[in-house]
């Protein structure tokens, strides 16, 4: 658990973040969202005391973060940035093994731990491992990068902008293994982001950020029904909000019964994905199947029904 | 590396320096026609090889003492609180460069003598700024993001400048180091005037007795030493900077 309790952080005369407390729950996904120069870093640098706050105190698992010394800390909170910040002079293989060996482990059990991680994010270890950050193309220094973070097993991942410098394929891609890594270990993790589709999609909740304050901290359901301010709302955009709405939830969710022509969906793609299928094909309903078996069908009503403004 | 024509012609001339050095008197005939009144050919005061191995070993011990009090320097006024010693530190190595040696070893030899004690002073202070400024180039021109995670994964403040901040340098730092060499294996020459055993008194002595051959095969050897000496450091200065994936030039 993560407590941010009245922090204030100011650089002479500017407050960059201003009385920002909330309390991210253990093994979720929480994302910052807010525009350039809301504090959102500054407030998640923060957190690692990369940055010192002025005033208010954050606790880790009800330790204060000042307990320690800030290099201490830092080994014990993974750390992901835009760019991947690779160490260009060290192999791949070195690079994931920073944390570890700056914590002393054994031999053994490192090497263990670097493949592992490679293979977890699909690069084989015997060809990757030597490899140099330069000779690795974008998608996979990425990868690299939040392996190094993961490298010493850490309760908390800090994210900055860790899928800003991918091309969109290669995004959606990355945003889906963090999904799955995060099942894995059950890393809290906190993710800075300017996206606000990214934070629907990878949010359990999400804080928005604006000149230094929170506005609102909430589900991304609550975010999308009841945005607190005009700006809130100008940041998810109006014009998407419905089907913003549906690809929060799997048609699993909204499965009625009866069959219905052509191919079916598996019950846990999106709703939608599934509203866009129908849609492009031109069909009122289409089957559904869970693990190979027909469950019922989704009509294009029973969705549009689920992409109305929640009472 | 393979062996291609540029790297196939410093062999060439590496091998040329040796035999001159081990055998000068092979060399005689082609000398010959520079002097006049039957003047010896090769210098014949002392042995050539001597002499340079003297001229490289004050050289490099006045490199290494520059190296070592630049870096630190540089070292120090990067670190936060080194930074107000910037201007100070700055100014200093600056003198060193301005004072001309000629002037550096006047001024040394009626405090310490002649020997080659002035030359080292003199050589010291002249190749402190190139490699000071190419350090501190290299220190404070570190990729941002590459520092950020440095600090991010829980490096202390030795561990950065160890693991990441001198390695990442390195290239650039060796870029000095390989200016500071080449001019202070020109400038060692006139150490001779205050009687330091450099490859000076070769063409000193030439100059002296007007005997072209002298001046000549002094100041061959010298040129030679420096486009070996600044090839190969450049040479490595690139396998760094490629391994690291930045553009070799």
């Amino acid at each position: 658990m993560i407590e941010i309790e009245n922090i204030t952080k100011r650089y002479g005369e500017v407050e960059v973040v201003s009385d920002v407390s909330f309390v991210v729950q253990p093994r979720t996904i929480t994302v910052i969202v807010g525009t350039s120069g809301s504090g959102k870093t500054t407030l998640l640098r923060m957190i690692n005391r990369l940055v010192e706050p002025t005033s208010g105190v954050i606790k880790l698992d009800g330790r204060d973060n000042r307990a320690v010394p800030a290099y201490e800390l830092r080994r014990h909170i993974g750390y992901a940035i835009q760019g991947h910040g690779l160490f260009p002079h060290r192999t791949v293989a070195q690079n994931i093994a920073t944390v570890p060996v700056l914590l002393g482990w054994e031999k053994d059990r490192i090497d263990a731990r670097v493949n592992e991680l490679l293979s977890l994010f699909q690069l084989d270890p015997a060809t990757f491992g030597p490899r140099y950050p330069h000779e690795l193309s974008g998608g996979q220094q990425q990868r690299v990068g939040v392996a190094r973070a993961l490298a010493a097993e850490p309760n908390v991942l800090l994210m900055d902008e860790p899928f800003g410098a991918l091309d969109p394929v290669i995004r959606a891609k990355a945003q889906e293994d963090l999904l799955a890594i995060q099942k894995r270990f059950g890393t809290t993790i906190i993710l800075v982001t300017h996206d606000m589709e990214e934070a629907i999609h990878l949010g359990n909740r999400i804080a928005v950020m604006d000149e230094g304050r929170l506005i609102q901290y909430a589900t991304p359901a609550e975010i999308l029904a009841k945005p607190a301010t005009p700006f809130v709302e100008t940041l998810i955009g109006t014009g998407d909000r419905p089907f913003r709405l549906l690809s929060l939830n799997e048609i699993r969710e909204a499965v009625e019964p009866g069959t219905a022509e052509g191919e079916a969906l598996p019950a846990s793609a999106t709703q939608r994905d599934a509203l866009a299928e129908l849609l492009w094909s031109g069909r009122e309903a289409l089957p559904v199947e869970a693990d190979g078996k027909p469950i019922g069908r989704v009509t294009v009503e029973g969705l549009i029904r689920r992409a109305a403004r929640p009472a | 590396m393979r062996l291609s024509l540029p790297v196939l012609a410093r062999l060439f001339v590496l091998a040329l320096l040796v035999v001159f050095l081990v055998r000068p008197d092979w060399f005689e005939p082609v000398l010959k026609p520079l002097t006049q009144n039957n003047a010896p050919a090769i210098y014949n005061q002392g042995s050539l090889l001597m002499l340079t191995l003297e001229h490289l070993r004050i050289v490099f011990i006045a490199t290494l003492a520059a190296t070592l009090v630049a870096l630190a320097l540089a070292i120090l006024v990067t670190r936060p609180a080194g930074a107000e010693f910037l201007p100070l530190s700055r100014s200093l190595v600056n003198v060193g460069q301005t004072f001309p040696p000629v002037a550096v070893l006047a001024l040394a030899v009626p405090a310490i003598g002649f020997g080659e004690k002035p030359t080292l002073i003199a050589l010291f202070l002249y190749g402190l700024l190139p490699i000071f400024e190419n350090a501190l180039t290299g220190l404070t021109n570190l990729p941002s993001a590459v520092v950020e995670a440095a600090r991010g994964v829980g490096m202390n403040e030795r561990q950065r400048l160890l693991k990441v901040e001198l390695p990442l340098a390195l290239p650039v730092i060796l870029a000095g180091i390989r200016l500071s060499v080449v001019i202070s294996l020109a400038t060692a020459t006139i150490g001779s005037t205050v009687a330091a055993k450099t490859l000076g008194e070769v063409i000193i002595a030439g100059l002296i007795s007007n005997n072209l051959a002298f001046v000549l095969q002094g100041g061959l050897i010298v040129g030679a030493l420096a486009v070996l000496i600044y090839d190969g450091l450049s040479a490595v200065e690139r396998m760094l900077a490629r391994r690291m994936g930045q553009a070799g030039k």
